[in-house]
């Protein structure tokens, strides 16, 4: 088999492995958006968060350290104790819910009724209050996150690759992790919107608010629901992330990554947003790899938009979004 | 009592159409207009103009801009970083390929530039909508930003990837480079920007404004009772990105002199202007002035007032900045959607009515 071919093979299987991750961030968006029709801005920022608090807890380190130092002029740094991983992931879910309760009380319940644009402009806000309130909460510097996935070269496929075809398929052991949890997740939602009263209700709201009202649907509680079940994801999407990269910054920036996504699966389908994950993280590897060392590379940035953008233009509701129907 | 339009009667279609019909909004036009020309740039010094007024100058015409797209027309860009980028590019490869042409030449070529670049990123906007469209903006963002920092033919190809503003001068002033003064920078951007603000304010009010204005309530409507789709948008794109443009070599040429693309024109460009024209008002020129004006001078007085009077690290204060924005972000699309215009206008209303509110 030719040498290229090979390597083009192991290009688009580490390129699914990072469209599963993109397809992570996205669901959480797909989540929010089918229950409230609030593009939520802030998921990569709550995925950020939820790794900082998940590392914070972890290593029992005091929130708002470095404010409280500068006020008062103390020098406490962290507890002294370390919480393990389990513990940690469930009082940082606890933290997400918390934060769930309180966007919806502060925010979202105000705005109720406005436009889908103004909601998603009070994301941006909220994304940016909640980096500030990371930052503050945890400080700003580079940390590393290990709750026990395992990382590094995959060497049983390494191996088997290297007899078929003569050169070993370089695969990391939590790009395989990833694939098999966020299948796991999307198994899990989608049994959970399909056959439990909660997941029902969440349908209903996200068919006709007023109807649900109605019928009984608390709309508060629902709403909670929904951006704690984001921020859930966010989590899960934030170790991955935060395990294969560190946590900083930049990994708020997945939500970036996560939009072309969402536009070339549709806003609204689960399905979608894993479709569309797979196609943007092959594609965007292939043309890095065939075409990217010919334009000056890097092209990584920009051209899951363009395939998204050129998509829209033949399909403007996404691959699986609703149809749009338009009246005056 | 001063502030009411009795007695001051029209008497002429030139009187009704002038864009200030109330007297005192008109004298108050004028007294801005004339502290800006003729006194501030005699008090300017260095601080003064590059803290605060070229900033604000600068960030109001590209507010402008893209209030004209967002806010009047109701197509949500976050492409702006990319078309400020492409303004400043065009402007740098302007003044160094014509070195002896006036500045005001290039950077208004700058503009019209960047608005045939915004016009072909329109383009899609006339099939995608709302969400979709403003996920595609980004397209622009990250392609532009992409393309002059791979492309050495737009940097001149310069060893630091950067491009740096060689000194130019209009009628013998130093304008770019490290030796300009401070007043004539200042005097530089606002000429641009009363004239951008002018033009602006009169393409809103006329046909074209008109016609934005209809797409953006409703255009499936709007194209059934004969506005053209095509036509409007396009000139919404190509009016905002011209604009948009202007602010991107000003704030290159004039502003910092150097620039390196990635970190000067990134997404958070796209977002700061976004933020200002909401929390300044969308759809109003005004708007655009107050809320360049009010996220310049933020930074500036949380850091004046954080590290220098409080004595906070400066980590610190950046943080404290972003969740400040971000609360005010929220705090106004939930009192006040429609922005700092619309106190305005109510204080105007009141104003009317003082001191007999009944």
């Amino acid at each position: 088999m030719p040498e290229q071919l090979v390597f083009a093979m192991e290009v688009i299987l580490n390129g699914l492995m990072a469209g599963v991750l993109y397809a992570l961030v996205a669901l959480g968006f797909v989540l929010i958006y089918k229950a409230s029709g609030i593009f939520n801005y802030a998921q990569g920022v709550m995925a950020l968060f939820a790794a900082m608090t998940l590392v914070g807890i972890m290593n029992g380190q005091v929130p708002f350290a470095h404010l409280i130092n500068a006020t008062f002029g103390t020098h406490v740094h962290d507890f002294g104790w370390t919480v393990p991983a389990l513990l940690a992931i469930l009082m940082t879910m606890g933290v997400m819910v918390l934060l769930a309760w309180a966007v919806q009380r502060f925010v979202m319940r105000h705005l109720v009724g406005q436009e889908p644009i103004i909601l998603f402009m009070a994301t941006i806000g909220l994304a940016y209050f909640l980096e500030g309130v990371a930052d503050l909460m945890w400080g700003s510097e580079i940390k590393t996150l290990d709750v026990g996935l395992p990382q590094g070269i995959n060497l049983w496929i390494d191996e088997s690759t290297f007899n078929i075809f003569g050169y070993g398929f370089f695969i990391d052991n939590l790009d395989i992790v990833a694939t098999v949890i966020a299948a796991l997740l999307v198994a899990a939602l989608v049994a959970f919107s399909q056959y439990t009263k909660q997941g029902r209700a969440m349908r209903a709201v996200a068919d006709d608010h007023q109807a649900a009202l109605s019928v009984g649907i608390s709309l508060n509680f629902i709403w909670i629901m929904v951006w704690s079940v984001a921020g859930f994801v966010a989590l899960v999407a934030g170790i991955m992330w935060g395990t294969k990269s560190g946590v900083q910054f930049s990994l708020s920036l997945i939500a970036l990554k996560a939009l072309p996504v969402l536009m070339l699966g549709g806003f609204t389908s689960i399905p979608g947003a894993i479709v569309g994950g797979l196609i943007i993280g092959v594609g965007e590897k292939l043309f890095e790899f065939a075409i990217g060392p010919l334009v000056g590379g890097a092209t990584e940035n920009w051209f899951a938009y363009v395939l998204a953008l050129i998509f829209l233009v033949f399909r403007p509701q996404g691959l699986f979004g609703e149809k749009i129907i338009e009246r005056v | 009592m001063f502030y009411r339009e009795a007695g001051d009667f029209k008497t002429s279609y030139v009187d009704d159409n002038q864009t200030f019909p109330i007297k005192f909004d008109r004298y108050r036009y004028y007294v801005v207009v004339a502290v800006a020309f003729g006194i501030i740039p005699f008090l300017i010094n260095d601080y003064w103009a590059n803290a605060l007024l070229l900033p604000f100058l600068i960030y109001a015409i590209a507010a402008i801009g893209l209030n004209i797209l967002v806010g009047y027309c109701g197509q949500v860009s976050l492409g702006t970083g990319g078309f400020m980028a492409v303004g400043a590019y065009a402007c740098y490869k302007l003044m160094t390929a014509f070195p002896d042409v006036s500045m005001f030449i290039h950077v208004i070529l700058a503009g019209g530039i960047t608005a045939i670049v915004g016009v072909l990123f329109g383009l899609p906007s006339l099939r995608i909508k709302g969400f979709y469209l403003a996920v595609a903006t980004l397209a622009a963002q990250f392609f532009l930003v992409w393309l002059f920092n791979r492309v050495p033919w737009f940097y001149n190809y310069s060893a630091s990837g950067q491009i740096n503003a060689p000194e130019r001068d209009v009628f013998g002033i130093i304008i770019t480079g490290p030796n300009a003064p401070a007043w004539a920078t200042y005097l530089f951007c606002l000429i641009f920007l009363a004239v951008s603000a002018l033009i602006a304010r009169n393409l809103t009010r006329g046909t074209t404004g008109r016609s934005w204005m209809a797409i953006r309530d409703m255009d499936i409507a709007a194209e059934i009772i004969g506005v053209n789709p095509l036509k409007a948008k396009l000139t919404a794109f190509a009016a905002s990105s011209f604009f948009v443009g202007i602010a991107g070599a000003l704030f290159f040429a004039v502003y910092l002199g150097a620039v390196e693309v990635g970190e000067v024109f990134g997404i958070q460009k796209s977002f700061l202007v976004l933020f200002m024209i909401i929390i300044g008002g969308l759809g109003s020129i005004f708007g655009s002035f107050a809320g360049a004006a009010f996220l310049v001078l933020l930074p500036v007085v949380l850091k004046v007032v954080g590290a220098d009077w409080l004595g906070w690290p400066t980590d610190i204060v950046a943080h404290l900045q972003l969740v400040i924005v971000g609360a005010l972000i929220v705090m106004f699309l939930i009192l006040e959607p429609h922005g700092l215009a619309q106190l305005w206008r109510v204080a105007k209303e009141k104003l009317r009515l003082w001191p007999f509110p009944h």
